[in-house]
């Protein structure tokens, strides 16, 4: 068996005789070089490459808050600190994305054509493209990917106001599964962040009591939490809040505050063991 | 054989600027029976005059559902007329389909307008020989939207196209704030079914089955009232009619003129009409 | 021609072959369906889950789709979703190309398998339920299999915790194992309809019972009841631990 990184498994030439890359249904006789690369059976994602990290958002009172770090990783690389995972569709809908940044810069792209498309046939106004449409574009575009077995690498959350203008709060992923929630958070969040804000929101109908302040603590707390426990995560985020019938607020480079790293000298081994 | 040089085909302009197969397509439209579109500040109906091409033939549609929340009747030739409200009902679907919202009225129309607009300028094509009208209620409210062969597309609170629609549209002018502020869908029906009565030929009267009638709105459907379901609204407006011819008569001063209006207010404003009444029968293939 | 390159030059030979992207996902959750004499019911639980985690506490499954017929695709949401919406807008072109004609059950089973089968080889992983009323009135549940073979039934539990509902459903519902007292297990238990009020006390048992036991079930129980003048909801709450 051949060694070497690039061939690693492989029948060894010099034992079995040259490998055939009619095998792997590449159009090749011998051995290929870089220019046959098109040959070779296209090739859909497998993994996700440069990562982003938790979207979290809860709903409250009269409107919708969502958090998201800037944090680009290559693996466990921190590739880039400066990365925008919070885009804004229209001036009342939110879209956060977590998973490959290049698919999230596709479907940045996806969702500027709609805007346009929009601005082109709606003339007269007062047709506005709302989170809940937005959201539904999305899942098909997911869903549609997902089917021809090249999916988005995305976890994607749609925050905005829904056609009776009421908050609206849902997610979407690589599979095309779709859910709404009072809370919801997307990858190590919904581990870490999800049961914090659930306390907050214990019936997802009883988001009308919970008002912004508490909702905005909760989520920049979960944040915190996050930077804690999350490796990939940094302490510097993007907070959106979204409120009925105001301008929504947008704000950058947003610090976890207050941090305690006390607890870290006791951490040793693998978490239950104490010193 | 040709009328002159310049009718050939559609990408041809005449010395004067104009594209003659276009405007042949527009004439297509008043071969084909009235159909009046009316709106108030909550609903939008539609009215038509459907034709037989004989006595034991079924009655061509004229109405054409194309969603919950929107429909069109047409002028014209009735192929040309469902294929383009097939093409809509995609639309709509597609739009419930991709984006969960029902497809604005502007965007349809204008989807229409746009595909019918390349056939006047491309080679080897021929315009839709057809007009619409596309009434339909959105979140913006009711809209009604006439559209033309030529890829025009105009909003109107009311209008008419077809034969004959000239008289219809001068009722809706007349009598545009009572339809517009009509506060039932029975008063704007009735001001619909008055307005196409006004587009009739003297010896044909409005019957279950030749009109047609569809209503959409604030929480109201698409709905489309053929046939037996007519008969309800044609009885409301003899009832109105009649009701006015009475108290008329009871007011002897203008009994004599009360009495025309009352009962043939379609002999006085057909004459006004746009004199192809001789048309109306000459050609089976439009409706 | 004599240039000599580095073995790991060549990235071409890393190309992947396989595919290691697993398009499917459980998402839990479980429905149930029963025929009476003069309805029909359809129920499920609103929880969605994806491994151990709640996605949703309210999520629905079961949806009217139009015509008087209950429809569910339990099993993989995203399938689920898109053969519903796959569904329903095949019945609103039957509308338009039949003149608004009612879709009768019978025809929508059929249909259903079709839609189902056509994906014979990348199948929509669900477990399909529909219910309704037949030509004579009488209640029907439809049960599919993933890749649409079907049949009509008296009763079907689907999704997580079928296994669990299925045969408490044989014994309550079709009688299974019970005998007339004083028979010595000689002559079984006549078969009868149950009225709604017992099938719905049924379903609330049934789903009660199997949230206890199954953590992919809970939170909120929906029935819908579907008879001569139309279709009911009803919702119970579940446990939600």
């Amino acid at each position: 068996m051949e060694h070497d990184p690039f061939k690693w498994g492989k029948p060894r030439n010099d034992v079995y005789g040259p490998y055939s890359y009619e095998i792997a249904g590449a159009k090749v006789k011998g051995e290929p070089s870089a220019s046959d690369i098109e040959k070779f059976p296209s090739m859909h994602t497998q993994q996700p490459i440069i990562t982003g990290t938790s979207v979290l958002a809860v709903k409250f009172k009269d409107g919708v808050i969502m958090a998201a770090d800037n944090v680009g990783a290559y693996g466990s690389l921190l590739r880039f600190s400066n990365i925008e995972r919070i885009i804004q569709v229209g001036d009342q809908t939110v879209v956060g994305i977590s998973g490959d940044i290049s698919d999230m810069q596709y479907i940045e792209r996806l969702l500027e054509e709609l805007e346009t498309e929009e601005d082109v046939y709606d003339s007269d106004g007062g047709h506005k493209l709302r989170a809940p449409h937005v959201h539904e574009y999305l899942s098909q575009v997911m869903y549609n990917r997902r089917s021809k077995m090249n999916p988005l690498w995305n976890a994607i959350v749609v925050a905005g106001f829904d056609d009776t203008n009421e908050p609206f709060l849902r997610y979407v992923d690589l599979f095309g599964v779709a859910y709404g929630s009072s809370a919801i958070a997307t990858g190590f969040g919904s581990y870490l962040a999800v049961p914090l804000l659930r306390n907050l929101v214990p019936y997802d109908a009883d988001y009308p009591k919970v008002s912004e302040e508490d909702a905005r603590e909760a989520i920049v707390n979960c944040m915190k939490v996050l930077y804690y426990r999350d490796a990939r995560s940094s302490d510097k985020f993007s907070l959106v809040t979204l409120k009925k019938d105001q301008p929504l607020v947008f704000e950058k480079n947003v610090k976890c505050e207050g941090q305690s790293w006390q607890f870290a000298k006791n951490i040793c081994g693998y978490g239950s063991k104490q010193l | 054989m040709f009328r002159n040089n310049y009718d050939n085909d559609s990408v041809t302009y005449s010395p004067t600027g104009r594209i003659f197969q276009v405007e042949y397509a527009l004439e297509a439209i008043k071969q084909g029976s009235a159909a009046v579109g009316l709106t108030s500040k909550t609903h939008a109906v539609l009215v038509g005059l459907k034709r037989n091409t004989e006595e034991l033939g079924s009655y061509q549609k004229k109405i054409i559902k194309v969603d919950d929340h929107m429909g069109v009747a047409l002028a014209g030739l009735a192929p040309d007329g469902r294929v383009l409200s097939n093409f809509l009902r995609k639309q709509a679907m597609s739009s419930k389909m991709m984006f969960n919202r029902p497809l604005p009225v502007s965007k349809a129309v204008y989807s229409i307008a746009d595909k019918a607009q390349e056939n006047t300028q491309s080679y080897g094509s021929r315009p839709y020989g057809v007009g619409l009208l596309v009434a339909g209620y959105d979140e913006t409210g009711p809209h009604l939207y006439e559209f033309q062969p030529s890829g025009s597309v105009l909003e109107y609170y009311g209008t008419a196209i077809g034969a004959r629609s000239q008289a219809a549209r001068t009722y809706l002018e007349r009598s545009l704030e009572s339809v517009r502020d009509s506060e039932t869908v029975e008063q704007l029906i009735l001001h619909g079914l008055n307005a196409l009565r006004d587009t009739l030929a003297q010896d044909v009267e409005l019957t279950f089955k030749n009109t047609s009638v569809s209503v959409v709105g604030k929480d109201t459907s698409f709905t489309i009232y053929e046939d037996e379901n007519m008969q309800q609204w044609l009885d409301k407006l003899d009832s109105v009619s009649n009701s006015r011819n009475r108290d008329d008569q009871d007011d002897d001063q203008d009994a004599t003129e009360g009495n025309a209006e009352g009962t043939h207010p379609a002999s006085q404003d057909a004459n006004q009409g746009e004199g192809n009444g001789q048309n109306d029968e000459g050609r089976m293939d439009t409706d | 021609m004599n240039t000599i390159s580095s073995d790991y030059a060549a990235d071409v030979h890393s190309v992947p072959i396989e595919h290691s992207f697993n398009p499917y996902q459980d998402n839990g959750g479980t429905v149930l369906g029963i025929a009476g004499e003069d309805f029909a019911v359809l129920a499920g639980d609103t929880r969605q889950v994806v491994g151990y985690s709640i996605n949703s506490r309210y999520e629905p499954r079961v949806f009217d789709v139009g015509d008087n017929i209950l429809m569910t695709a339990n099993g993989f949401s995203a399938d689920g979703n898109a053969l519903i919406n796959k569904f329903k807008n095949s019945l609103k072109w039957y509308k338009f190309d039949h003149g608004g004609k009612k879709l009768s059950i019978k025809s929508a089973a059929r249909y259903i398998q079709h839609l189902l089968y056509g994906k014979r080889f990348f199948p929509f992983y669900v477990s399909t339920l529909i219910a309704g009323l037949n030509d004579e009135g009488k209640g029907v549940v439809y049960s599919y299999d993933p890749v649409g073979s079907y049949e009509v039934e008296q009763c079907r539990a689907g999704g997580a915790a079928a296994s669990l509902i299925m045969p408490f459903l044989d014994n309550q519902v079709n009688f299974k194992n019970q005998y007339e007292p004083g028979t010595n297990g000689e002559k079984k238990k006549e078969l009868r309809y149950l009225s709604l009020d017992e099938v719905v006390q049924l379903v609330r048992d049934a789903f009660t019972s199997v949230t206890e036991r199954h953590i992919y079930v809970g939170d909120g129980l929906e029935i819908y009841i579907v008879n001569k003048d139309g279709v009911k909801v009803e919702y119970y709450p579940l446990k939600r631990d």
